[in-house]
């Protein structure tokens, strides 16, 4: 069992460097997440990775630590109906609003093994031709270099790729590497990979139209989802769009976002001191 | 209640398809072979058919065949469920007109995933 003042310590870096928060009842997953950072670095046991953290500073072994914790859990197209409604409603409508600039920038701010980012890739390339001498961006972020590593290859396991993504899209998108699944090149370039910490002030990235903020603050604690949420809101302009995940909500939270009436997942942003609207969420029910 | 057809010469295949889709509340029915799924369809024609490929008597695919021309053979949606996992033989599967296509080994999450996409969850 690992002890008390070691599951402090070590729950004390993860949260200070990622806002990750664990409970107690959390103590066998930090131990087993931890052992293959203590083997790794020639270390038997807990109790020898704590004695090293307390030893002195070391950036890299603090980082290794707060990326063992992370949860990466992820799936092509989760659940579906966001990004339908991406193709559907909330495209064209930027494709409208914006047609002088001809510029979208879309960001998936916890992207995890890329999953999010490429199906918002395939959703474009299907798009087809109205989007010619349109410039999107996709900017995809994690705070895990590992999976950052994973998502850049674009190579999934058979599981991988039968979860979540149809069958069509995989003929379409994907070519047999082995025993892996290898995401078509022309995908992989729509989408630019980078190391963000969502702690972090995201202001330098510039603003987003889109942004995918899903399932990564459920593991935050409730002043830290504020923060992010915050600084988040400050990267868009009054019409853009925030995505987050299934189990995740603004309320309570924060007042710069709103649910958007009918469309589960979807937010829309709030200006004006939480009283006004920034856009009015009938204008996307509507178009439905 | 939904009901599914599941096609494998494998028992212990058939049964650990027939829990998952009893989770996910579609009635069973089960065949050994192509032929004896025939047999179901010409009787009672289900909502989904759950497909191996390589079977004794009539295969998979020749099922399919078979199954498009019936009357009301185009209404089930059909998913493959196969060891061959390679993009010629998902191309085959699809051109002979199934409607989605999972790569065995297969678990519960792989089957919901599939069967919401041809839209029966
Ligand atoms: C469960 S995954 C979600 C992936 C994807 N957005 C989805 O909804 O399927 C959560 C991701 O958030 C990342 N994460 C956790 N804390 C973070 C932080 N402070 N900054 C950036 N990413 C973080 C994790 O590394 C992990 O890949």
């Amino acid at each position: 069992m690992i002890k008390a003042e070691d599951f402090e310590l070590l729950c004390g870096i993860v949260k200070s460097r990622s806002g990750l928060t664990l409970s107690p009842d959390k103590a066998y997953l930090l131990e087993n997440r931890l052992m293959a950072v203590a083997r790794k670095w020639g270390m038997n046991d807990i109790d020898g990775l704590a004695a090293t953290v307390r030893g002195g500073p070391n950036e890299e072994l603090l980082r290794e630590i707060t990326e063992a914790m992370t949860t990466n859990e992820t799936l092509f197209f989760r659940d579906q109906t966001p990004f339908e409604q991406l193709e559907k409603v909330v495209l064209p409508r930027l494709l409208e609003s914006r047609r002088e600039r001809r510029h979208i920038r879309i960001w998936s701010a916890a992207c995890s093994s890329g999953q999010e980012p490429y199906s918002i890739a395939m959703i474009l390339k299907g798009m087809g031709s109205i989007l010619d001498n349109w410039r999107i961006d996709i900017h995809a972020t994690d705070i895990s270099r590992a999976m950052l590593d994973k998502a850049r290859a674009g190579l999934y396991t058979q599981f991988e790729v039968q979860r979540g993504l149809p069958i069509a899209m995989l003929m379409k998108y994907f070519q047999q590497a082995g025993d892996k699944w290898e995401i078509d090149p022309a995908i992989r370039s729509m989408v630019e990979f980078d190391e963000f910490n969502l702690l972090n002030d995201p202001t330098s990235k510039g603003q987003f139209d889109i942004v995918f903020c899903r399932n990564v603050l459920i593991y935050l604690d409730p002043p830290t989802k504020t923060r992010v949420l915050e600084n988040v809101s400050k990267l868009m302009p009054e019409d853009g769009v925030l995505y987050m995940g299934g189990a995740e909500t603004v309320m309570g939270v924060t007042e710069k976002f709103q649910p958007v009436n009918e469309h589960r997942g979807m937010y829309c942003c709030v200006r004006g001191g939480g009283g006004g609207q920034g856009m009015a969420p009938a204008n996307y029910a509507s178009n439905i | 209640m939904k009901s599914c057809l599941v096609v494998d010469d494998s028992r212990v295949i058939r049964m650990v398809a027939r829990k998952i889709m009893e989770e996910l509340e579609f009635d069973v029915v089960e065949a050994e072979d192509g032929q004896a799924a025939i047999d179901c369809c010409n009787q009672v024609m289900p909502d989904a058919v759950l497909l191996d490929w390589h079977m004794p008597v009539m295969d998979g695919l020749e099922f399919l065949y078979a199954l498009r021309q019936l009357p009301g053979g185009e209404k089930p949606k059909v998913v493959f469920c196969t060891t061959k996992n390679d993009l010629e033989h998902i191309q085959e599967a699809i051109k002979a007109g199934a409607d989605e296509y999972i790569m065995k080994p297969f678990d519960s999450e792989i089957i919901q995933s599939k069967f919401s996409q041809v839209g029966l969850l």
